[in-house]
């Protein structure tokens, strides 16, 4: 028996992404994983998976998917879908899937991921997880050298996206109350490597600009339109190690910031690095969006960092039963308990025949 | 003689922490670099998640919250102390290069450009042992110094969309191998026929920092004839034993 989603139609980049594949990085190897990892979490602790089980990664439209499976338990979160749920036979019709709320699908339903609206991405988890071999460690999706996801590739129409699960386990949809995905209002930097190769004005202005995201962007890199920073002694230096979140500066003096499939090396000045705990909504963030910067010591880099991972463990303890299912529950019990009722008087009245 | 070298701890954000010797291009620096990777490998200090060598600096990348970066520094100190700048024993590889120009669109420029004949450009290429300075730009990319001087050029004017993979290239003090199909700037003189990406292997990339390589020139028949047997999986390349470490200087 094998359990799969079949890709009607893929969406605009579909990908599976789970934590990412460190320790390759030595041999150039980038990262890669999910540019949200908080929504990518909270899918997983919807699905009752491990955080970092691999997922489909949706940037800006959703894809089209059947299920080839008896039952397939889908919990999705992240930028807000439309997300329909079409029935195998017409007369059931067509039901939404909420966000943040797992559902169980059953052999032929297919759900219809659209647009996303006011965020880049969005996380599609089934229970169990996908059956995929992880390469060096991570199910990742490394496009530029064609490693893990889907034969190290975007899905594309006709796929089938392997499931560990052939069937649902039989129990309560659970829900998350909420998951705080707006942007700060500026995010967090921790200055250097090489914020000297800038002039105290090239700073000011990383610090006081407003700057725009630009189309140019993807899983690479988020592009920034603005005001240029004035560099001090050029911008080319001996290339040494990119970070997560790590502020590049090229010539032209508008800043990119490094995302999950950055180069492991480059040698362009780095003038700052988004703290880890701000990523996350970085990597949420659609063209045109504004970004500011505000800089913080290391210790208040950690801080933030700590505070997150609490955030995050505290998803689990936030998942609760979903309401309206209970509710269906409770008149199911009613009413086999009219019935069981109905049984009983007759059984009570043994004279009555 | 050991003397504790200068390094600087410059933070990457709150997950990378630059240990850097230099700002400039050196094998003595490259040796430092490689030899704090090779001790913190072996230190395996709880929180580190890995080290990625670079010209200059070495970059960690670890947890803070198993290991603040205060901790780090002063687990590193020790480590760094009393370094000597000697440069370790890497493995050796004789690449097959084909300096054919069919496979080399760029030769009959640099011939030009530096005033030396293909032959010569070629010759000088193929009697240099390179070190490989660090992995990067791509999985699998090598940067392998030092060329000879006199083939150093600045990158081309307009970059190329599509070099292919196996692509010898130099530019600058550099030359290396495109392990993948990619964009790229640098001068075409030569391809190898050895993939330094194949995902049969594990890990896929064929190199390391701190490798050496030497460049044996072949004919482009043999280049052909290696490229098939390749394909069908009946060729494998392995390093030299290293050569005894008291031949070396």
């Amino acid at each position: 028996m094998t359990a799969a989603l079949r890709v009607v139609s893929p969406g605009l980049m579909t990908t599976l992404q789970d934590l990412g594949r460190p320790g390759y990085q030595n041999l150039g190897i980038p990262v890669s994983g999910a540019l949200d990892p908080v929504s990518l979490r909270a899918a997983n602790a919807l699905a009752g998976n491990p955080p970092g089980s691999a997922a489909l990664e949706i940037a800006y439209q959703g894809p089209t998917l059947a299920v080839e499976a008896d039952s397939v338990r889908l919990a999705y979160a992240g930028a807000a879908a439309g997300i329909e749920v079409l029935s195998g036979d017409e007369e059931a019709g067509t039901r939404r899937l909420a966000p943040l709320q797992s559902m169980r699908l059953r052999r032929g339903q297919v759900v219809r991921i659209g647009a996303l609206n006011g965020g880049a991405v969005a996380y599609l988890a089934v229970e169990g997880g996908f059956a995929v071999a992880p390469v060096l460690g991570s199910r990742s999706t490394y496009v530029r050298a064609g490693i893990g996801g889907i034969e190290g590739r975007a899905l594309k129409a006709g796929d089938l996206v392997p499931m560990a699960q052939v069937y649902a386990e039989d129990r309560e949809e659970m829900m998350l109350p909420s998951l705080p995905l707006t942007a700060p209002s500026r995010f967090r930097i921790v200055l250097g490597p090489q914020d000297d190769y800038f002039t105290p004005r090239g700073i000011e202005t990383l610090l006081e600009a407003t700057y725009t995201v630009t189309p140019a962007s993807d899983r690479m890199g988020m592009r920034l339109d603005g005001p240029a920073l004035e560099h001090a002694k050029g911008f080319n230096i001996v290339s040494d190690g990119i970070a997560p979140g790590s502020i590049q500066v090229p010539g032209n003096g508008l800043p990119i910031v490094l995302l999950a499939d950055r180069q492991t090396t480059g040698g362009y000045p780095k003038v700052a690095t988004v703290i880890s705990a701000d990523l996350p909504a970085l990597g949420r963030l659609t063209p045109g969006c504004k970004v500011a910067f505000t800089a913080i010591g290391i210790e208040a880099a950690e801080a933030a960092r700590r505070q997150m991972m609490a955030d995050l463990e505290d998803l689990t303890r936030q998942l609760a039963p979903v309401r309206h299912e209970s509710a269906i529950d409770a008149a199911r019990l009613m009413a086999s308990n009219l019935v069981s009722g109905v049984v009983n008087a007759r059984e009570g009245n043994p004279e009555g025949a | 003689m050991h003397i504790t070298p200068a390094a600087r701890f410059l933070p990457s954000g709150d997950t990378a922490l630059v240990v850097e010797f230099s700002d400039r291009i050196d094998r003595r620096v490259s040796a430092l670099v490689l030899t704090l990777a090779e001790k913190l490998d072996a230190a395996a200090i709880p929180g580190v998640i890995e080290v990625v060598p670079t010209f200059r600096s070495l970059m960690v990348h670890y947890e803070p919250l198993r290991l603040p970066q205060a901790e780090l520094r002063q687990r590193l100190g020790p480590l760094i102390e009393g370094m000597a700048a000697t440069e370790r024993d890497g493995r050796h590889w004789r690449l097959p290069a084909c300096y054919d120009e069919s496979l080399g669109p760029d030769l009959a420029d640099v011939a030009q450009r530096t005033g030396l004949s293909v032959h010569q450009v070629v010759e000088r290429h193929s009697a240099t042992t390179f070190h490989v300075y660090m992995m990067g730009f791509l999985p699998g990319f090598p940067y392998l110094g030092d060329l000879p001087p006199e083939l150093e050029l600045p990158r081309r004017e307009s970059p190329r969309i599509k070099v292919p993979a196996g692509s010898i290239a130099i530019a600058m003090a550099m030359t290396s191998i495109y392990s993948l199909e990619s964009p790229g700037g640098w001068h075409l003189i030569g391809r190898t026929p050895v993939p330094l990406w194949d995902l049969r292997r594990d890990p896929p990339v064929l190199l390391a920092a701190g490798d050496k390589i030497i460049f044996e020139p072949i004919s482009l028949r043999e280049f052909e004839a290696l490229t098939a047997k390749l394909t069908e999986g009946d060729y494998r390349i392995a390093p030299e034993a290293a050569p005894s470490s008291g031949t070396r200087a």
